[in-house]
């Protein structure tokens, strides 16, 4: 039996065309880019041509790109070294309930550092509520972080309407579009997003990369100290060849973000069509509408996710119940919590499935089927 | 090719190249997912991590895997200060220490902590006695590299270790990114508490590295997110890095064992070499790492001499890679007491396990060369 891998949101198979790109970095390039010899300056063309083609597939400039050790990392320098750099304008901060850790208990930080964090609420077709974002927005804002797609929910976030918002006050905006990157066309100009972060291993890339778009006119300190890399915001000497992987990996998708979007939201709807069929109870959690092609998640009334998971697992199929990095432990959806109160059974019965490279037709069916009789089994109704 | 920047940073060595590509391959899962794809990531990052346990005499526990040198030094020297403030707000650091030590610290002074930059003697090394009178009842913290990357002078890490001992509620962190594999520091029983290791200086990946946090010792993380790394370090773990990183630790200790006294005489010929060029000063201690000679050609711009040498296919570099405030002075050798002429003017040659006495012998005559065409040009 091969396992079936429903779980791309945690994070995605390296593309083979990425590994390839990668291998002659590391066999002929392995020079530090900080080095001014030959070896050096090669390694420092390949990062230039990395930044040029991601600054260009969210309409940016190169120079606003700094490149990370991932999505975490980037989310602690738009939340922390954006908030400590601006504190002489203010100290108040906006997020939402629904972000995923990495901004969340960087907020917690902040808040035990003299700054005051609203969580804004979440409705329950899975969206931020921005009404409440302009009533709790004051002089004192200097920072709004909303994620662009929810990594539990996949929904879609009104991303342009609070740039919109944020137009002409003086915070700072940023987007945690880990979950976007790749499958919505991002344009930071269009949306009017000052910091936007992403993460390499979620696109196929490899693990341990990430940007942080950062722009031009935005102040930030550093979290790290040391060499020159990265216009000091980031210093450190660059993962080279990982930064190659992570060009690859954007230049793949956007060469065919399309079929793939039509793929995974065919993947998705023969699924549903599938537990439909086979006459399982459930329900989606957020506005399916409103969701990214390769995400959905799904509550199964009467089930609890641990033994869903376990059985799941056993029977070859790998799915989760939302963030994979809450280490181990299956907790209640901070997210479904935010969406439903946090007494709903949906926060305890749900279960994200999320669609990509290691799927065809023939294992989503294949999944769908054992899922259903699985669910039909463990149901208590 | 010649390639003497090995401090600077190393070629990737095939079988650790062979492992990066299966891992990525085979085990793609995030170890924190609770199904098989991640449970298995997650046995082989707790597998790399007890090798990596082995090789180095400790526990499993007491390893974060970070994104490098840099990420390990900040970790290391913020967490602390910002884990144990409350017990003292004093530092102790060197002069000579890399920029991701001397920045980190200086990012803490601007937060009212005071730090204590020793000075070196002549030879680049920290006087045991200074560190002692550097110690008061306010001090978290002495961080001293093992091995300094532009000279080479290796410190007294054991005398400082057994110092720090005696004070039980001082930290101390070691920087051992261009000594691990080189120099031997064994950790147990050192008074180390703290100590970085960094991949791409291994014959590893650039991104990954390595810190060593002794049992019971609190750090206050510099990433906050998913508390992965024992909460240490938040992030999606690099797994394929992590057993590459291990790969490299396991066979530079193979070299370690096997290869040290070849380097020692190899680097001992350059040495003799260089100082019978005209012109070259020779910066490195008597007492040094195996693989690192520090000189000056005084009159000569380092950039100059580097391209030329270029041209000929043969790689070595100034000071450090990343620090430059002012662009030619290194800070390390001023430090040392060089005059400008000679802190302004200097080349690093580093060698690995795998440089051959032809190699050298090929370098210092063409250094040589390149030292008498430049000086007829310069008239
Ligand atoms: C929305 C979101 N933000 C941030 C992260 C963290 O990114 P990384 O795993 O690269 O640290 C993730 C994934 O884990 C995510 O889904
Ligand atoms: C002594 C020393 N410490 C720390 C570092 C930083 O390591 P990394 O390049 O992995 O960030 C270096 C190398 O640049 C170094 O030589």
């Amino acid at each position: 039996m091969n396992p079936i891998y429903l779980d791309h949101a945690a994070t995605t198979p390296i593309h083979p065309e990425v590994i390839q790109a990668m291998v002659p970095v590391f066999e002929e390039v392995y020079g530090n880019p900080s080095s001014v010899h030959h070896f050096g300056r090669k390694a420092r063309q390949i990062i230039d041509e990395a930044r040029r083609v991601i600054a260009l597939s969210i309409n940016a400039n190169d120079k606003e790109i700094t490149f990370t050790s991932g999505g975490t990392e980037a989310d602690n320098i738009a939340l922390i070294g954006t908030a400590l750099a601006n504190k002489s304008k203010g100290n108040h901060i906006i997020t939402t309930k629904m972000e995923h850790h990495a901004t969340l208990h960087a907020a917690e930080y902040l808040e035990k550092h003299g700054f005051s964090v609203s969580y804004l609420d979440v409705m329950e077709n899975g969206q931020v509520d921005i009404s409440q974002l302009v009533t709790v927005l004051t002089d004192e804002t200097i920072l709004v972080s909303i994620m662009t797609v929810n990594n539990e929910t996949g929904v879609i976030q009104p991303i342009r309407e609070i740039g919109e918002i944020l137009k002409d006050h003086q915070a700072y905006f940023h987007t945690d579009a880990v979950q976007a990157y790749g499958m919505l066309e991002l344009d930071v100009e269009a949306l009017g997003v000052d910091l936007l972060t992403a993460s390499s291993h979620k696109i196929n890339g490899p693990k341990g990369v990430g940007f942080l778009f950062i722009k031009n006119s935005v102040k930030v300190e550093s979290l790290q100290y040391g060499g020159q890399q990265e216009r000091k915001r980031r210093p450190g000497t660059e993962n080279v060849a990982g930064i190659r992987g992570f060009q690859a990996a954007v230049e793949l998708v956007a060469n065919d973000r399309e079929q793939r979007l039509t793929l995974y939201q065919e993947y998705k709807t023969f699924f549903l069509q599938i537990l439909e069929k086979e006459d399982v109870e459930f329900s989606i959690n957020g506005d399916i509408k409103n969701t990214v092609a390769s995400i959905i998640n799904i509550s199964f009334p009467g089930t609890n996710v641990e033994a869903l998971l376990t059985n799941f697992d056993l029977s070859g199929i790998a799915a989760s119940s939302g963030s994979a990095c809450t280490a181990g432990s299956v907790e209640p959806s901070h997210v479904l919590s935010a969406m439903y109160g946090s007494s709903n059974q949906t926060t305890v019965n749900s279960i994200r499935f999320s669609f990509g490279l290691a799927n065809t037709k023939e294992n989503i069916e294949e999944a769908a089927k054992k899922v259903a009789t699985i669910v039909k089994r463990l149901a208590i109704n | 090719m010649i390639y003497l920047d090995n401090s600077a940073t190393t070629k990737p060595l095939p079988e650790v190249l062979e492992s990066f590509r299966q891992v990525s391959e085979k085990y793609y899962g995030n170890p924190s997912s609770i199904h098989r794809f991640g449970a298995d990531a997650e046995r082989l990052l707790l597998k790399a991590k007890q090798q990596a346990a082995q090789l180095m005499d400790v526990k499993a526990e007491e390893l974060v895997f970070t994104s490098g040198g840099t990420e390990g030094n900040n970790l290391a020297v913020k967490g602390i200060a910002f884990a144990h403030q409350n017990r003292g707000r004093h530092i102790i650091t060197s002069q000579i220490e890399h920029p991701s030590v001397i920045e980190a610290c200086k990012s803490l002074e601007k937060l009212g902590f005071q730090v204590t930059y020793l000075p070196v003697n002549s030879d680049g090394v920290v006087e045991i006695n200074d560190v002692k009178e550097a110690i008061n009842d306010q001090t978290i913290l002495i961080s001293i590299m093992h091995v300094n990357n532009e000279i080479g002078s290796v410190q007294p890490i054991l005398e400082i270790g057994a110092i720090a001992k005696l004070y039980p509620k001082l930290f101390f962190h070691v920087d051992d990114v261009q000594g691990f594999g080189k120099v031997k520091l064994p950790l147990i029983n050192s008074g180390i508490d703290l100590c970085t290791i960094s991949g791409h200086k291994i014959h590893g990946l650039k991104g990954t590295g390595l810190l060593y946090i002794k049992r019971n010792t609190t750090i206050f993380p510099l990433f906050h997110g998913g508390a992965q790394e024992g909460d240490f370090r938040s992030g999606t773990e690099n797994v394929a890095g992590a057993v590459s990183l291990v790969k490299a630790m396991r066979l530079i200790i193979e070299k370690q064992r096997t290869q040290l006294d070849d380097m020692k005489t190899t680097t001992q010929l350059l040495r003799n070499c260089l100082e019978q060029i005209e012109g070259v000063v020779v910066n490195t201690p008597r007492q040094h790492s195996p693989n690192i000679i520090n000189i000056s050609v005084p009159g000569y711009k380092p950039e100059v001499v580097i391209h030329a040498l270029s041209e000929k296919d043969i790689y070595i570099s100034t000071k450090s890679a990343c620090s430059s405030k002012k662009p030619d002075e290194s800070a390390v050798l001023s430090a040392c007491g060089f005059n400008k002429k000679i802190s302004e003017s200097a080349l690093r040659i580093s060698l690995d396990y795998d440089n051959t006495e032809d190699e050298v012998f090929t370098f210092c005559h063409s250094l040589s060369e390149v030292l008498q065409q430049l000086s007829e040009v310069m008239g």
